[in-house]
Order: C-alpha cells, then structure tokens, then sequence
C-alpha cells in the first residue's frame, strides 16, 4: 500500500437544480467508499444552476478519481477542486443558556472577540450566528462550552476561490 | 400535431431507429402496450417468460448488432425484475435503454400497489435515468436517454414514466436524430463526458508512441474497450506493426483473432501461463479498454512490476483507478489506435515472444476415464461441427472460462459475456437477444447446469419465436467454478454446491417443443450437434462431464499473477 498522505479537500460543483440531483451526489460519495465532511447546496446567479461545496478528507490520488466520478455524472456541469487558499466560510448558529446577567455579558463579549452577531436573546438564553472557517467556528463553541450550549446547527462550508479564478477555469 | 405520452414514447423509439424491443406488459405501462398495438407493423415486440429474460435480450441484441438494445417492463415488480440485467450491462457497459412506467402522478410516494421507487434503486447501476412527471418533457428525456445510452462510454439508461404522462398529450415533431443535439435539451449536454469523448491529446500519443519504440518486452492488453470502440482492426494492426504479443481480458474477446499468432490467451485469474508470465516479465504494458479489475490485476501493487504500464481509455475515471499507470490517453481507443499506428516503428521483438511463447497459451487437458466427455472436448466438437461464425453466449462459472479460453472467436461481438458482473442466467436471454439481432447467423449458449436450472423458462420464448438457438449444458451436477474453490481453498467442504436434483434437461426442452439431446461421450455429442444444426431448430444438449474438472490454470484471487495454484 501506498502511504496515505490525508487531508482536508474542498470541491465545488455546478449541477441541474433538479429534484433528486443531490441525492444521486451524496450517493456517489457513499457508494465509491468516501466519506462527506461538510455539504453545502444552494441555487446560483443562475437559478437553473446549484452551487454545491463538499468538503472531505481523503488524498491526492483518491479526491483525483472522486472528481472524475463526479463529472462522469449527467446532471454535472463542471467539477473543480479548490486551492488551499480559497476563501471558506460556513456560518454556525448557537443557543447557549444565559440565565443572569453576568453570564449574558460575559457570551456577549466572547461574541464580540469573535464577530458573531446576536439573533435572538431571552431571559434564559442568547443565540449568537457566527461566519467563518473550521477553525474560528471550532474556537467559538470551545468557549461557549463553559456556558451550556442547548443547540447548535451549521450550514457547511461554502467556498470560493479568490481573485479572478472561478470554477469554470 | 398533438399526441399522447405513450405515442410520443414510440415515434421517439422511431427517430432512434428502434424496430425490437423485449418486453413484459403489466397495469402501469398498459398506454404504451396499447400504442404498440396501433405501430404493429413498425416495432417487433419479443415477449420474454419474465423481465429479467427481457433485459439480458435486450442487452444480448445490443452487444451482438452495436445497435442499442431497448427494453420495456412495467412498474413495481416489473420493474425490480430488471434490475440484474440492467446491472449486468452496467459492469460492461453495453448501450441498453429501458423504459418502465409508474403509478399514476398522485398515488407517487403512497405505496400504492406496484408502486416502486426505480429511479432511487437503479442509481448506481445505469449511466443516468429518468422519471417523467410532465409529457412536455418526455421527448426530450428519450432522446437524451438514447444519446447517453450510446455515446462516450457506452450503458444502460432507465426511464420511469409516470401512467397519467403516457397518457396526457401534449405537442410533438419529429425530429432527426442528427438534429437533437441542436435544440431541446440535449444542447447543454454537447460537451459532457457522457455524451461526448474527450478528444485525445496528441502530444501524449507522442509519448506513447515512443514508449513502445523504446520498449524491448511490450505486452498488449485487449479489453472490453477495444470491442465497444469498434477498434479491433486498428489494435490487430498495432499488435502485428509493434510485433508485440497480445494478452485478452474476458470482455475483450473476439476484439483480437483467437488463431492469431501473437494472442497468449486471457489473463488473470484463470489466465493462460503465457499471457501471465508475460504480464509479470514485460517492460511495456499497454492496456487498452480495460479497467484492469481484480480478475486481472489480482495483486494491483505487484502488478506488470517491471513494467511501464500505460492505459487508454474513453473513461478519465478508469485511469489509475485499479491500477496505478505511468502514461494514460483518454478517449476513444480507434482514433487514438490510428494516429498511435502512424507514430511506432515498425518492430520485431522475436527473443521475448520466444520467451512468451515457450509457456502455453492453451490448457491442455487429460482425457477423461472410461470415455466420458471432457470441457476441451466439448468444445473441440463445436469447434469442428458448428459454423466458424456463430455467436457465443455464456453464462458464468466453469463453463464460461472453458468457452473463451477454448474457442477461438474471430470478430468483436462474437461472444457475449457477463465479464464484469459475472450474472449466471444471463447466457438464455441473452442468445434471445443475438439471435433476434443477428437472424443470418446461429448462436449458441454455452450454460452450466446451475446457471442453466436460473432462467431456463426463457426456452418458451425460444420455442415461440422460432429460434435455433443451440444450448449446450457442462453437466457436472455442482456449481462448479465454487466446487472447484471448496476443492483447493475450502477443505473440500462441499456446501450446498452439489446439484443432485431434477429436471431432465432433455426432456424439459422436449416439454418446451424443443429438441433434447444427452451427450455421455464424444460421438453422442457430435451427433446431437449435428442433428440440432441440421433441424434449425431451438435444442439443449445435456453434456455429462465429471464433477471434479476444473478451470486451469487457476490464481488466487489478491495472490501474485504467476503464482499459479493450478498449473
């Protein structure tokens, strides 16, 4: 066996916004034995097109012959593997439990450090929506973990690839 | 001109040039069944015994005329019945286009009776498929199916069709199958892999050329690929030009002449020692039209070690998928063969064909004791008796290694095999399909009594419609290709293999209207095969053969290629 020389790859793919495309996707995935970290679909400047990123952990040789699978697929319109320096985002939202007035002030200024935005605050909880890597969003439940996280929920990563590449080239 | 659903599904089977289909009518597809009532005269209509029958015919039809073979069933049942043959030309990527209907619009996602969810189950096993939901869209889909079905690498293509769009109507025009690329949906799919094969790069027939000037050991590989590409000339021509020894996979024969001179036999598993141990000593392996699968490449790592290997193939999914490569042209193997010819210099390579040729190419096989019928005597028979060109179907196991290392087949379509999802029971139907293709030609199906007991009720379907078809069953009472595992690798632990049961094969074909022969030795066998050619009519010959033959030689699977474990 080859060394496995793992990580992180970020795909993006245009499809047909048709019923039952996604699932042919993600059955691709399960069927070639890979398996999805993140997946993120919606429609595009062109609503008859869907964006979709698909983030898994794998290596060169295995994520080369993933892409060739996918574009064999009909309702694909070009596949792309991403460069590392893409910009990737997903954006995460949390209910943490915020009983007094010391604990709302204290989530309120881990907010801040962390740019996240306040959507909705009771007097039991605080939900913060926060955008960012993998990274970031891991450091930000981190320290909300201290207070007690009653629900968590995240988009996937999106991405794109910065200055004049597009997936198309 | 306004039409309902099921007769815009039959003129888009026109625009095609469709006039077979195999088939099996049920509640769901009844529109279109009563549409073919009114086009009688333009489509011939096969009624197999059950669906599955219908799609091996189909797919039978398909690799045996180039044409795309078109299959009708109904839902639910009807439908699922289908699944192994559309599997089956899935593994080898034979052009079959089946057409299910489903239950009506607003009974979908109910359970309704014979309701199944098709287009979910078939996912992995077509090229693409369908579900009609809307008439206005049904044109469209078909001439998609059928171009997706037939271009780039070639596969099966299901669509679904809700009842109540067969049933609504809606605007239709004829249009030439030349002009579908030009308006509809099809123009998005110009340029798509599925339809469109990439156009090779000549920079890397370049490299390759060079490749094969400089090697002193070349190995050829003959796949699938070469038969679905219609290549075989242009690959018999490089093989003699390089003077390069040419091993056969199971899909790829007949794509390389049997007698020819430079041919080591199949490789892999139960590969010939020549075309083994030239795998394992050569300097250039080029491997065209074959996904190198674990039948082949057991061991992928100490695969052609000493080897550059270099693969073409119309699908960029299959490079380095099996087997790593050092070079890959991707697209289609005649055009790449051609411009590849104009390139090599012309060669001799007499010391390493000596070298590969001082192994067999050939099994040879003891005769048997007391007289009884051996596999190579077999087929020594057919090989003398029967017309040099018939088509040979098989089904899967011992038989089916003994028919392609044994007969020497001579043009691409000549055999017809379940090589990559090893299907038993696909041999019957398929014949069906060959003969109704080919009705100039005799076809045989080379069964074993396992596969043969599977789908043997497809011999009413043989019998209705006249075809002399000539079935010769390797009886050894056991499945023997796993009898033969149990025997080397099982500790002859003979579980649930041996066949001691009914029926008399010759009288059920007798049961069926068809001629029934048992063959015990040699001259029996001659002449039932001469009386079934000459009665041109529909037989089965009962070949008695001992329980114990086996396949040689044998490699086990995941074990080194020349490793052999039977010689």
């Amino acid at each position: 066996m080859a060394e496995l020389n793992l990580k992180r790859y970020t795909i993006a793919a245009l499809m047909d916004n048709e019923a039952g495309v996604l699932s042919q996707i993600a059955h691709l995935f399960s069927r070639k034995g890979y398996n999805i970290e993140t997946i993120a679909a919606g429609w595009t400047e062109d609503p008859q097109v869907t964006r979709l990123t698909i983030e898994i952990i794998s290596d060169d040789a295995r994520v080369k012959l993933l892409c060739n699978q996918l574009r064999k697929l009909v309702p694909i319109r070009s596949v792309k593997l991403l460069n590392d320096n893409a910009v990737r985002r997903e954006l995460v939202l949390i209910k943490v439990k915020a009983e007094n007035r010391d604990i709302r002030g204290e989530i309120i200024q881990i907010g801040n450090i962390f740019r996240a935005s306040i959507i909705d605050i009771t007097p039991e909880t605080i939900t913060l929506s926060l955008i960012g890597d993998e990274t970031k969003t891991a450091a930000f439940e981190d320290l909300l973990k201290e207070f007690k996280i009653i629900e968590l929920a995240r988009t996937g990563i999106v991405a794109i690839e910065r200055g004049t590449d597009t997936i198309l080239n | 001109m306004k039409l309902k659903g099921a007769y815009i599904l039959l003129e888009c089977l026109r625009e095609q040039g469709v006039d077979t289909i195999f088939g099996y009518p049920g509640g769901a597809i009844l529109n279109v069944y009563d549409a073919l009532y009114d086009y009688k005269d333009k489509f011939t209509h096969i009624l197999t015994a059950h669906e599955q029958g219908a799609a091996h015919a189909a797919d039978g039809y398909a690799r045996s005329t180039g044409k795309t073979g078109v299959c009708f069933a109904t839902s639910g049942p009807g439908a699922t019945n289908l699944t192994t043959g559309i599997a089956t030309a899935y593994m080898d990527s034979s052009p079959v286009v089946f057409i299910t209907c489903n239950v009506n619009g607003n009974l979908i996602g109910k359970d309704s009776f014979q309701e199944i969810d098709i287009t979910g189950i078939s996912l992995p096993i077509t090229k693409c498929n369908y579900l009609v939901r809307d008439v206005n869209k049904l044109a469209g889909i078909i001439r998609e199916g059928f171009a997706i079905a037939r271009s780039g690498r070639p596969g099966p293509v299901l669509i679904d069709i809700q009842k109540d769009v067969t049933a609504a109507e809606c605007d239709y025009e004829f249009l030439p199958l030349e002009k579908h690329f030009e308006q509809g949906r099809l123009t998005r799919l110009a340029d798509h892999p599925s339809v469109k094969s990439t156009e090779p790069n000549i920079n890397d027939i370049k490299i390759l050329a060079d490749m094969i000037n400089e090697a002193k050991r070349p190995l050829l590989i003959c796949g699938g690929g070469v038969v679905r590409a219609k290549a075989s000339s242009e690959f018999r021509e490089l093989a003699a030009k390089i003077d390069a020894p040419v091993a056969i996979t199971v899909m790829g024969g007949g794509a390389f002449p049997g007698g020819n001179d430079l041919k080591t036999g199949m490789i892999g598993m139960h590969g010939s020692q020549a075309s083994n141990m030239a795998c394992d000593a050569c300097d250039l392996l080029l491997v065209v039209g074959s996904r190198l699968s674990d039948r082949v490449a057991l061991d992928p790592a100490s695969f052609a070690s000493q080897a550059k290997i270099a693969q073409i193939d119309i699908d960029a999914a299959e490079i380095d998928k099996n087997v790593k490569t050092s070079h890959y042209i991707i697209g289609d193997a005649k055009k790449i063969l051609a411009s590849l010819l104009n390139l090599v210099n012309k060669a001799s390579h007499d010391d390493w064909k000596k070298y590969v040729f001082s192994f067999k190419t050939e099994t040879e096989y003891d005769d048997a004791e007391g007289g009884a019928l051996t596999p190579k005597q077999i087929l020594s028979a057919v090989e003398k008796i029967l017309p040099k060109d018939i088509i040979v179907s098989t089904d899967v196991g011992q038989h089916q290694m003994w028919a392609i290392q044994h007969l020497k087949f001579s043009y691409p379509g000549q055999l017809i095999t379940s090589g990559g999802f090893g299907t038993m029971g696909f041999g019957l139907g398929a014949a069906i399909g060959a003969q109704v293709g080919n009705p100039d030609k005799k076809v045989l199906h080379v069964a074993g009594d396992g596969s043969f007991r599977m789908n043997c009720n497809e011999l009413a379907t043989e019998e209705f419609y006249k075809l002399p078809i000539i079935t010769l069953i390797f009886n050894n009472s056991t499945l023997g290709m796993v009898r033969q595992w149990q025997n080397l690798i099982y500790n002859k632990h003979f579980s649930y293999t041996t066949l001691d049961r009914g029926p008399d094969f010759v009288k059920l074909a007798q049961a069926y209207g068809l001629n029934g022969y048992r063959a015990a030795n040699i001259s029996e066998l001659e002449s039932a095969l001469k009386d079934a050619l000459a009665s041109n009519k529909g037989s089965v010959i009962d070949c008695i053969i001992d329980i114990d033959e086996m396949v040689r030689p044998m490699v086990s699977g995941g074990a080194h290629i020349s490793d052999f474990l039977l010689a």
